[in-house]
């Protein structure tokens, strides 16, 4: 098949797209030029902001609020997209483009029931007509999209499915009328991660059948390397590089995609995996500091009631023990609901376990008086994960880092002040900063200043709760950074909770594997991505994206 | 995967020559927080000055009646004016019992206003620590507080402000009337600083302050009420409007403050007789009454889009 | 559901009777002769104070007063009125009439909120939107008492349109007028919303995935934006009704309709205590029973309370 013959299915030429606001408008994209080919996968990579699903929206048609295209084409099979009417689109939509949202919950009408919503795509897109073969065709969609017992499912409503079986409803709503295009857009991030790769390659093994061609929309590089050929890298509302995957990964020409391609974690991981082959396996018995928190058999169990008087006892947490050695950062991998969260309150003395113990430097936590737990607790201190909700609102930024002071009553207000500025220094970011109000401030920054916040007491120990998982690529790689710079500064020792296996290979020396409140694996960083024992951990490390890429040196 | 089987060039955009820095600092020009912005947000609004001025004036009239009129309280209502027209120094005219219509007009706003303040402050009061113990607390306080909560709930504030009044016969006085009114209206505003406060405890900051020791109750208090009164604020003003309203409506039906008491509510429900043949007597305290709910019904909708979550959110 | 119908029951008894309760209590817990309290200063014939005294068990403790009381209700006995009618009797001449001014109010203020809602929601900052928050503003503010005179005066007496006052002929026409002020002034706060909410559904994820499926305007609005939007105003109904139940109470009054609220609106105004508790009394059960309703109602329209996990 030579080049020459092929036409593209989708061609985007010097697309602009403007939002009208309070100020003005404002141009969201400036000129975009992409192709897709008949069968071909494209990814689109970016940062929040980068303009990448705006793209896909205008490809649909679905822009959001006053957004509209100003400038440049949108060509489908040789018919412009961009001059339609909304009547006209709606016969493009679902037949010739389909759409695979992010959300699971929030993409489906809680009220009606999942056969009811696939039923109506069928019946708009007139694949089928008459009750039973609107009913026959939509048990075929579900079936397909892997769902079992589909008759049953058809009746049930959203909220009764599983995050997975949910997407995977989605995905048979996008391809219900085999369209010739699919856009998806983030299909998988909200989902944990052993689901994602399994709805991942469903997704593919059902585009490649049909020859549909797919719009992959993705933050993540390493998964866009693995499931498109070509993929688009893009940043403030431009593509900065395009290519094929491959080349693009082995060879970025673009800086910003250099640093895209060196801060992913899924790539860094087979980076760092590449040069460990080298170097040799660390082993647990090579570390050699004292542990500063030694918890054992830790148990917490929760009363969950049942509806009328019932109540069962749940288990967050089953007997879990580890240790973490001084100025060495131990990592708590699990997907949601693996009581990861639960062990980090309990070290944090947020919740009281069941039973089991705590000791920090040899001492038992469950056993303190009042007085010691405070003391304590300048000791430890967290970092939550959600940058938004971790500061006070009403507070000034100065005011948020001095707070732990002030409840503790160290120094006075000047040297109160004195510290603060340190602390903003410490973090990178400017004095005048202090007198301001975390609503102006970026999702890292506020991480910034969290993490500022969490030092003020010079603490030992730091647990870090998922503390980059809500950030883009680049200033996670930063923040992540900034954390290793203080750790080695300042003898920090780090409790590291994360669902997210490629960021431990980057950021942590140790790990356990949790699974279900039961610690399922543990060892060196090394140890468990070189030689996994258990069949759990080397499913999360297979459902790293890019795992099946094999890339050698950096 | 074979990269090779469609046309895909390795496009470069061209590199330009400022380094891209990651997530910098952009101080704004202005300071930023919810109340700062509210702030900015409600003063550039016409209709913000002017329900401002309609309250001002109307509290001017209840705190110092005689700038606006000469005829004192117990005004000389003569039987010979009796539904008179205007005159020279009686703008509004006579009601049906001889009095001058716009020096009842005048002295009926500190009626409405003192009900109406003493009654939603208590109101308010009493939700506030409800909502706001209920809601951080939770458990069985949670449970009883909202159950006692239901049971006033469930009795229209009117209505039972009717059977305490008509009980409490002996005792009409402002105090009694707002009692009745606030300690029933309470509930609704429970309600909502519950659901405020329930919100908030569950952010991050929360936790973050009691991993620093600080005890729940002083949690409460500097970060979590401070957070959750937003909504309150349009709830009180709203309260406030209503709050007048009651009075007017259980004066107009005889359990408010008594017969001779000024009140826009006596005015309308004694000028109802005579409302084919003088039917000013009833519109002009019925102008007075709806002008001054109206503004504060529009204080607490513009406070409502000021604080608005879509905007508090911005990120 | 059944699940949920019965937990609806459950709560419903605590309130019932804690209102009931906390009404006896204010009437009769007091210092003081209680009925001598409840006729102000009127003096009442000695006989209806001593069927009075009868009545209300004053020689018991309070708490067995109470059960008394509440006995009685339970057996269809609410009491006397103060002309010495038996409140059963009364109701069942006035509570037809009630009904049908309630269903006629209602109709009217349901109508007119979904549709301005909807229609301002999705028409959000132009004229009518504006316009309909200015009309929706004034009636919040217009108490129902002034906004009875005002159509009295203006559409009855000088434009003749309806007849002032409705009195002992009371048919469907005959309440058009009092129905149309009772609902105008209930379907502001409903229409805001409305329109709030019909917003938020506007929003929502499932609205564009609904778009992207190929589905026309016509039909997502319908489906998947009313259904949804219906929801919050129809719960909030039920407090609304305790809005309509002091408006009947007044409406009733001024157009002199002979329905419930008008018993209640001649004995507050005649200062006739024992008739205003019992009738209050009853419109606090009605109000308990239409709150059970509208809640059973909204587990009806929501599946995710009707089948939980």
């Amino acid at each position: 098949m030579s080049d020459a013959t092929m036409t593209p299915l989708l061609s985007v030429r010097d697309l602009k797209v403007a939002f009208e606001g309070e100020g003005g408008t404002r141009e969201v994209l400036h000129g975009v030029s992409l192709d897709v080919y008949p069968g071909q996968t494209v990814a689109i990579v970016g940062e929040s902001g980068s303009g990448k699903s705006t793209t896909a929206s205008a490809v649909i048609g679905l822009l959001p609020g006053t957004g509209h295209v100003t400038a440049g084409s949108i060509t489908l099979d040789g018919r412009e997209l961009t001059d339609l009417s909304q009547t006209q689109f709606e016969s493009v939509r679902g037949r010739d483009i389909g759409y695979v949202p992010q959300d699971p919950m929030s993409n489906l009408n809680p009220v009606w029931s999942i056969g009811f919503q696939v039923k109506e795509a069928i019946r708009a897109n007139g694949i089928a007509t008459g009750r039973k073969e609107v009913e026959k065709r939509a048990i075929e969609v579900l079936k397909q999209a892997g769902l079992a017992d589909a008759e049953r499912r058809l009746h049930q409503y959203p909220h009764q499915f599983s995050g997975g079986m949910r997407q995977r409803a989605l995905i048979g709503i996008g391809l219900a009328a085999d369209p010739k295009l699919l856009i998806a857009d983030e299909p998988t991030s909200a989902l944990d991660v052993t689901v994602q790769r399994v709805i991942l390659d469903h997704m593919a093994s059902l585009t490649r059948e049909r020859g549909t061609s797919v719009l992959l929309i993705t933050h993540d590089l390493g998964l866009a390397a693995e499931r498109a050929d070509t993929i688009v890298v893009m940043n403030q509302g431009e593509i900065v590089e395009s290519g094929p995957s491959r080349e693009i990964l082995e060879n970025p020409q673009h800086p910003y995609t250099q640093r895209l391609v060196a801060a992913a974690p899924s790539i860094a991981s087979q980076r760092i995996q590449a040069k460990v082959e080298d170097r040799g396996i660390l082993r647990e018995s090579d570390i050699d500091a004292p542990a500063t928190v030694k918890v054992t058999d830790l148990v917490k169990e929760y009363k969950i009631r049942q509806g009328g008087f019932r109540s069962e006892q749940f288990r967050a947490v089953d007997g879990v023990s580890f240790e973490i050695p001084r100025g060495k950062t131990l990592a708590l991998v699990g997907e949601s609901g693996s009581g990861k969260s639960t062990i980090a309150k309990m070290v944090l003395k947020l919740e009281d376990p069941t039973s089991g113990s705590i000791e920090v430097d040899g001492v038992n936590t469950g056993k303190l008086s009042a007085k010691d737990t405070f003391n304590l607790r300048r000791r430890m201190q967290p970092v939550f994960q959600d940058p938004y909700g971790s500061l006070d609102p009403l507070r000034s930024i100065g005011n948020l880092i001095a707070e732990p002071l002030n409840i503790h009553k160290v120094g006075d207000n000047a040297s109160r002040r004195a510290r603060v500025e340190e602390l903003l220094e410490q973090v990178a970011l400017p004095q005048e900063l202090a007198s301001r109000y975390p609503n102006e401030l970026s999702g890292g920054q506020r991480q910034r200043v969290a993490i500022a916040r969490a030092l003020a007491l010079k603490p030992d120990i730091l647990v870090l709760d998922e503390a980059v998982s809500a950030l883009d690529v680049l200033v996670q790689a930063q923040i992540l950074q900034l954390l290793a710079e203080l750790q080695s500064e300042l003898g920090l020792t780090y409790l590291f909770i994360t669902h997210d296996l490629a960021v431990v290979r980057v950021a942590a020396d140790l790990v356990c594997v949790m699974e279900r409140g039961k610690l399922v694996e543990q060892g060196t960083v090394d140890e468990i991505f070189a030689q996994p024992s258990q069949e759990y951990t080397q499913r999360l490390l297979d459902a790293i994206p890019g795992a099946s890429l094999s890339l050698g040196g950096a | 995967m074979s990269s090779s089987q469609f046309p895909a060039p390795h496009y470069v955009a061209p590199i330009k020559t400022e380094t891209i820095s990651v997530d910098a600092v952009r101080v704004a020009a202005r300071k930023s927080n919810l109340w700062l912005d509210a702030w900015r947000d409600l003063r550039r609004r016409p209709t913000f000055w002017i329900a401002l001025v309609v309250m001002a004036i109307v509290i001017l009239m209840a705190a110092f009646p005689m700038l606006f009129t000469q005829v004192p309280p117990d005004n000389d209502c003569q039987l010979s004016n009796s539904n008179g027209g205007p005159t020279a120094g009686h703008i509004l005219g006579f009601t049906f019992q001889g009095c001058d219509t716009f020096s009842r007009i005048v002295w009926g706003a500190r009626t409405s206003l003192s009900v109406g303040l003493l009654a939603t402050a208590i109101g308010t009061i009493i939700g506030l620590i409800m909502g706001a113990l209920s809601g951080f607390y939770g458990g069985w306080l949670d449970a009883v507080i909202s159950r006692v909560g239901d049971i006033f709930f469930s009795i229209p504030y009117i209505l039972a402000a009717i059977v305490v009044m008509s009980v409490f016969s002996q005792y009409r006085n402002v105090f009694t009337l707002a009692f009745a009114i606030g300690g029933f209206a309470w509930a609704s505003t429970a309600r909502v600083v519950r659901a405020e406060v329930l919100r908030v405890r569950q952010a991050d900051y929360v936790a973050a302050s009691q991993a620093l020791g600080q005890s729940r109750f002083r949690t409460l208090l500097t970060h979590v009420i401070p957070n959750a009164i937003a909504p309150l604020l349009v709830v009180t003003t709203i309260s406030l409007a209503a709050a007048i309203v009651a009075e007017a409506t259980l004066s107009f039906l005889g359990v408010g403050l008594g017969g001779s008491t000024m009140s826009w509510g006596n005015d309308i429900s004694q000028a109802q007789q005579s409302l084919r043949i003088a039917p000013m007597a009833l519109i002009w305290p019925s102008i007075a009454l709806t002008v001054t709910v109206l503004a504060f019904i529009l204080l607490g909708e513009l406070i409502r889009d000021a604080i608005d979550p879509r905007a508090r959110a911005r990120r | 559901m059944l699940g949920y119908i019965l937990r609806r029951l459950l709560q419903v008894l605590p309130v019932f009777f804690g209102a009931t309760l906390l009404i006896y209590f204010m009437v009769f817990a007091m210092p003081g002769d209680p009925i001598l309290g409840l006729f102000g200063d009127k003096t009442p014939a000695p006989q209806v104070v001593e069927a009075l005294r009868a009545q209300y068990h004053l020689d018991q403790p309070f708490i067995v007063q109470y059960f008394l009381y509440l006995g009685g209700i339970f057996q269809g006995d609410l009491g006397t009125t103060f002309s010495g009618q038996s409140v059963n009797e009364v109701l069942a001449r006035t509570l037809p009439v009630t009904a049908r001014l309630a269903v006629m109010a209602l109709a009217i203020e349901f109508v007119l909120a979904v549709v301005v809602g909807t229609i301002s929601a999705i028409r959000k900052g132009k004229l009518f939107d504006n316009v309909a928050l200015i009309v929706a503003l004034l009636f919040v503010a217009l108490p129902i008492f002034v906004a009875c005179f005002l159509a009295q005066y203006f559409l009855a007496i000088q434009l003749g349109w309806f007849r002032p006052t409705v009195g002992a002929q009371n048919n469907w026409g005959d309440l058009l007028l009092p129905a149309i002020v009772l609902g105008f002034s209930l379907f502001a706060t409903s229409m805001r919303l409305m329109r709030g909410s019909v917003i938020d559904t506007l929003n929502q994820d499932w609205v564009r995935t609904a778009y992207s499926k190929g589905l026309s305007r016509r039909r997502v609005i319908p489906v998947h934006v009313l259904r949804n939007s219906l929801i919050p105003v129809i719960t909030n109904s039920a407090t609304n009704f305790g809005v309509l139940l002091v408006g009947a109470t007044v409406t009733e009054g001024i157009f002199n309709i002979p329905g419930v609220g008008n018993t209640l609106y001649q004995a507050t105004i005649r200062g006739e205590g024992p008739t205003v508790v019992s009738f209050v009394t009853v419109f606090v059960i009605i109000y308990v029973l239409v709150n059970l309703v509208v809640d059973l109602l909204y587990g009806l329209l929501d599946p995710r309370i009707r089948y939980v996990k």
